[in-house]
């Protein structure tokens, strides 16, 4: 399959997909830049992590008029892939691709560390390799990674099974609580209604090689391959 | 044409050069090289260039002792940064920086634009900055200005460093009172590039045109390095913020990647950050370096604002911009790259045959200087030297204080600022981005594997004021070693190294003394372990009213691993394995953490015996190369028994330990150098003790799966209380002692009056 990572100006994981997608898990892999107007052939896109636009105004929300997210908007609509990681999920919730909103974190500090996150929803095109209620260790590192709804809408995502990741307490939290940011039910990452948009703010990208730690992130990117084969 | 002031610009005399920082005797030197008075724009460039910050004037002399060259040093000195072969055709570039004074004055930018400024120096070799280590010096918790500057300085460490994409992978933080009024601020960054990448910072080609790029000139950080890092502070410091810069992270990301792409073409001659006295440096050190002349044509420089004058346009530190020399002809397909990621781009100069310095500004001449005026011609000192007549400390001489009990003073130790988790400071720092993280901060060194290659780079930075306020020689070449040492820790082979030497007023003998005795030490310590000394920075006058910071020489080393899969982490891992401690000489409490919250009798002092010093590392790398180690740890502040603590202390298992022989305060809680703890299959112990001969090598005890640390007789605790006790103390002390809301800024002024 096709994958295909748009590049923000200030993206800073988009090498990082590049290379778990491309050199781990031996991908078909291609960069767009933010003002091309097509995504070419893709059968997933990604919008990765970092500061898009320096995150000056508000996460995502100047990422969103890139020329290139008309196209990923268009894909979507089609029911193509959409991944968005960490600051890639900001975007697509600024975007309105998916619901709910990412504020700041409710520590008010940037937090970077190994998080633990619990699979709630298997038959997605995103977890379809794992089983409800697999803890995978998957890094995290984000000063607004808050998710928040309004509480009906929280309810239909849950009813829905819209919401995919959800946060447990680990070892590493040290009593922090289960939710390392705040988010509203600890949700680490959601789906839109049609389950072909995902995004959430750990990164599986940095969690393919046990040289750095984990692996877990591995499954995120091989449901996604599985299910387009 | 001759250049002359503009109208309207103050007159220039003797007393508006002293205002600029320049004494008597250079303003003459100005004079007599140009045959005639400068003008205000040529005086405003002597007093920024001429300044201790860019001229180096008092250290000079003495900095060419330390050994710059050695077995895989590329490029060398004259260059931005230094530069050591990793093997695959891969070069490493490293460097460490002071912004100390920005970032007392204004703490969020400071700290932030020191990250910046040295993420540029190594970009201008052509590498790619793929990691940060700050080494931070605060003063005391209980003072009311540090909780102020913690918040800030890490804010705009984390605020910069995450939005850049370099990750932050180690450092280090220290609190004492002798950094109330001078905190250090100290930025490392590490770069990767292919050996033919490598660019130069030395202008050649008459015609060829020189290129602006980046973000627009602005007023700010005017004088930063003349009036605000070159000179002790006063009271009215905090009047000094205009002085500061402000960081632009985004922009910074884009100049990067702008630069590397236009690196790529090879149509760049010569390229080097606007730093420190900004367009001037830039400009006026790649012409000397290169032999050449230049011709800056100021009505070009994009600009914030209109109504800058020369002056402010020459002497701007606004960030994120960089100075490059173009192949003639192939300027335009240059400024398109750099257009393409929305950066301001603009020819705005040449190089010229003749070996002048020239401004032009509408038309008129506004500095015509000999090229090499500002740079080589530039004073040098030999300042007089003495030591102090009684030992200079700035520390607090300790408190004799009740001892507590072994069990109490562990506890203690390890909620103590200096010894506890840094956790909450290093968790606000994206350590993880760009994907080589394989060990993160709280190691002994950090880990990054090498892409493409099974190699790995470890990286440290320490440094041990305690110890050089005693004795700045052997201080300065125990921090050589704990560096040296922390890297082999995880496995490395120490290659190199860079310095931040930071002291108080160099023209005070006793000063001067200090930073000699420094430099004697690093040259030692270098020559010893024969690991070349690839760059360095020097920062004096930090002092307030006359109270100098304790003597700081900061020690950055990198290491490389051959195979990265053989690192070496600092926590045990296997039960039933042995602990053992290697050591080149017995602990002492003299200068200890111990001696600095409880007191100590004895006054005998440690001293670096380099020959055994060697003989540890050498015996480290070989071990952890033949897979005979398990963990290794070095034994620092706090001693053995916080060390055993630490390496119980795996997030992934907790593990215990069963210690017996250390039953005194000097082997629980002694420092010095030099002890390392490591954990071994018992059926390797002979095969260690051999590697290590002639050092001691002691069996303390075995790990245990039960999670209690027993030191017998006098320590029994629970792994995971003495883990919370750790983990949580910081966190504490900030919030309860400096308010857990964002702090707003005591008065810097009544604050030093009361003092």
């Amino acid at each position: 399959m096709k994958w295909v990572v748009v590049r923000f100006p200030g993206s800073l994981d988009d090498d990082d997909v590049v290379y778990a997608l491309r050199e781990v898990l031996a991908q078909d892999v291609s960069i767009v830049w933010h003002r091309t107007e097509s995504l070419g052939a893709a059968d997933c896109v990604v919008l990765p992590g970092g500061f898009s636009y320096g995150d000056y105004l508000r996460c995502g929300a100047i990422a969103r008029f890139s020329p290139i997210m008309k196209s990923v908007k268009r894909f979507a609509t089609e029911g193509g892939l959409v991944l968005g990681i960490c600051n890639g999920f900001q975007i697509l919730c600024e975007a309105h691709l998916l619901p709910g909103a990412l504020t700041r974190n409710e520590s008010l500090s940037f937090v970077c560390e190994m998080a633990t996150v619990r699979v709630e929803n298997r038959q997605t095109p995103f977890t379809n390799q794992l089983e409800i209620g697999d803890v995978l260790r998957l890094p995290i590192k984000h000063g607004e990674g808050r998710y928040v709804a309004p509480e009906h809408e929280l309810r239909q995502l849950e009813e829905r099974g819209q919401v995919l990741l959800r946060y447990v307490a680990n070892d590493e939290s040290f009593g922090a609580g289960s939710s390392p940011n705040g988010s509203m039910h600890a949700i680490a990452g959601v789906a839109n209604e049609r389950f072909n948009v995902f995004g959430l703010m750990p990164h599986p990208e940095h969690a393919v090689e046990a040289l750095l730690g984990s692996t877990d992130g591995r499954k995120i990117f091989e449901s996604i391959t599985a299910s387009r084969t | 044409m001759t250049p002359a002031s503009l109208p309207g610009e103050p007159k220039v005399d003797v007393g508006l050069a002293r205002a600029h920082g320049l004494t008597e005797e250079e303003y003459g030197a100005i004079e007599q090289l140009l045959g005639r008075t400068p003008t205000f724009t040529e005086l405003g460039v002597f007093s920024v260039m001429w300044s201790e910050h860019c001229s180096y004037k008092s250290s000079r002399n003495h900095l060419k002792q330390l050994p710059m060259t050695g077995q895989g040093v590329v490029g060398g000195p004259g260059e931005n940064a230094g530069a050591l072969e990793i093997g695959d055709g891969l070069v490493a570039v490293f460097k460490i920086e002071s912004h100390n004074h920005p970032s007392f004055v204004e703490p969020y930018q400071g700290a932030a634009t020191g990250v910046g400024g040295i993420l540029r120096d190594i970009l201008a070799m052509g590498a790619r900055p793929i990691a940060s280590m700050d080494s931070l010096k605060f003063g005391a918790l209980d003072h009311p200005r540090t909780g102020y500057l913690v918040g800030g300085v890490i804010g705009g460490i984390a605020g910069y460093g995450n939005c850049v994409g370099v990750p932050t992978v180690a450092g280090e933080v220290m609190f004492d009172h002798g950094y109330d009024s001078n905190i250090l601020v100290n930025a490392f960054c590490l770069g990767l590039a292919r050996r033919e990448q490598l660019q130069s910072s030395r202008a050649r080609g008459v015609g060829n045109p020189v290129l602006y790029v980046g973000s627009t000139t602005g007023r700010d950080g005017i004088h930063g390095a003349s009036l605000l890092a070159s000179a002790q502070f006063e009271p009215s410091a905090t009047a000094m913020r205009p002085t500061v810069q402000v960081g632009d992270p985004f922009t910074e990301k884009l100049l990067i990647e702008a630069c590397l792409e236009a690196m790529e073409t090879g149509a760049i001659i010569a390229i080097q950050d606007m730093g420190a006295a900004g367009l001037t440096s830039s400009s006026s050190e790649m012409a000397s370096r290169g032999g050449v002349g230049i011709e800056l044509w100021l009505d070009k420089v994009p600009l914030r604002e209109a109504g800058l004058v020369p002056y402010e346009i020459l002497l701007s530190e606004s960030q994120e911009r960089m100075l490059l020399v173009a192949a003639k002809g192939r300027e335009e397909e240059l400024l398109r790259i750099f257009r393409k990621w929305d950066l301001n781009a603009a020819v705005v100069g040449c190089i010229i045959g003749e070996q002048r310095w020239r401004a032009w500004w509408r038309g008129q001449l506004v500095a015509d200087l000999p090229a090499d005026g500002l740079t080589e011609k530039a004073p040098v000192y030999d300042r007089p030297s003495s030591p102090p007549k009684k030992a200079m400390t700035g520390f607090r001489t300790p408190v004799k204080r009740a001892r507590p009990s072994p069990q109490v003073a562990l506890r203690s130790l390890l909620a103590s600022p200096n010894v506890s988790s840094r956790r909450m400071i290093f968790r606000q720092y994206d350590w993880i981005v760009r994907g080589n993280t394989v060990v993160g901060p709280g190691g002994d060194a950090a880990v990054l594997r090498v892409k493409g290659t099974s190699r790995g780079l470890a990286l440290k930075v320490d440094s041990n004021p305690r110890a050089c306020a005693r004795d700045p020689y052997l201080g300065t070449q125990a921090t050589v070693c704990e560096a040296v040492r922390n890297v082999a820790c995880v496995g490395a082979r120490p290659a190199g190294i860079t310095n931040c030497l930071n002291y108080g007023n160099p023209e005070r003998p006793e000063i001067m003394w200090q930073f000699i005795k420094g430099i004697e030490g690093l040259r030692a310590a270098a020559l010893a372990f024969n690991i070349p000394v690839v760059s360095g920075n020097v920062s004096f006058y930090n002092e307030t009213e006359g109270r100098p910071i304790p003597p700081t020489p900061t020690i950055a080393v990198v290491g490389i691993l051959d195979d990265v899969r053989k690192h070496i982490r600092h926590q045990f891992a296997q039960i039933d394995d042995l602990i053992l401690a290697v050591r080149t000489a017995p602990p002492v409490l003299a200068a200890s953490e111990y001696d600095c919250l409880f007191g100590n009798d004895s006054d005998e002092f440690w001293t670096v015996n380099l020959g055994r010093e060697c003989q540890l590392v050498n015996g480290l790398i070989e071990a952890a190369s033949l897979g005979l180690i398990r963990s290794a740890h070095d034994v620092a502040e706090g001693g053995t028994a916080v060390t055993l603590a630490e390496a119980c202390f795996n997030s992934r298992q907790i593990l215990g330990a069963e210690i017996v022989g250390l039953k005194s305060e000097v082997e629980l809680f002694g420092e010095g150098p030099s002890t390392i703890i490591i954990s071994t299959a018992p059926q390797c112990l002979a095969e260690l003790r051999r590697i290590f001969e002639p050092l001691e090598v002691l069996v303390l005890g075995r790990v245990t799966k039960n999670p209690r640390l027993r030191i017998a007789p006098h320590i029994d605790e629970d792994v995971r209380e003495l883990l919370r006790i750790y983990e949580g103390a910081l966190p504490l002390s900030l919030n309860s002692r400096a308010g857990s809301k964002p702090q707003s800024e005591p008065q810097l002024s009544e604050e030093l009056s009361r003092q």
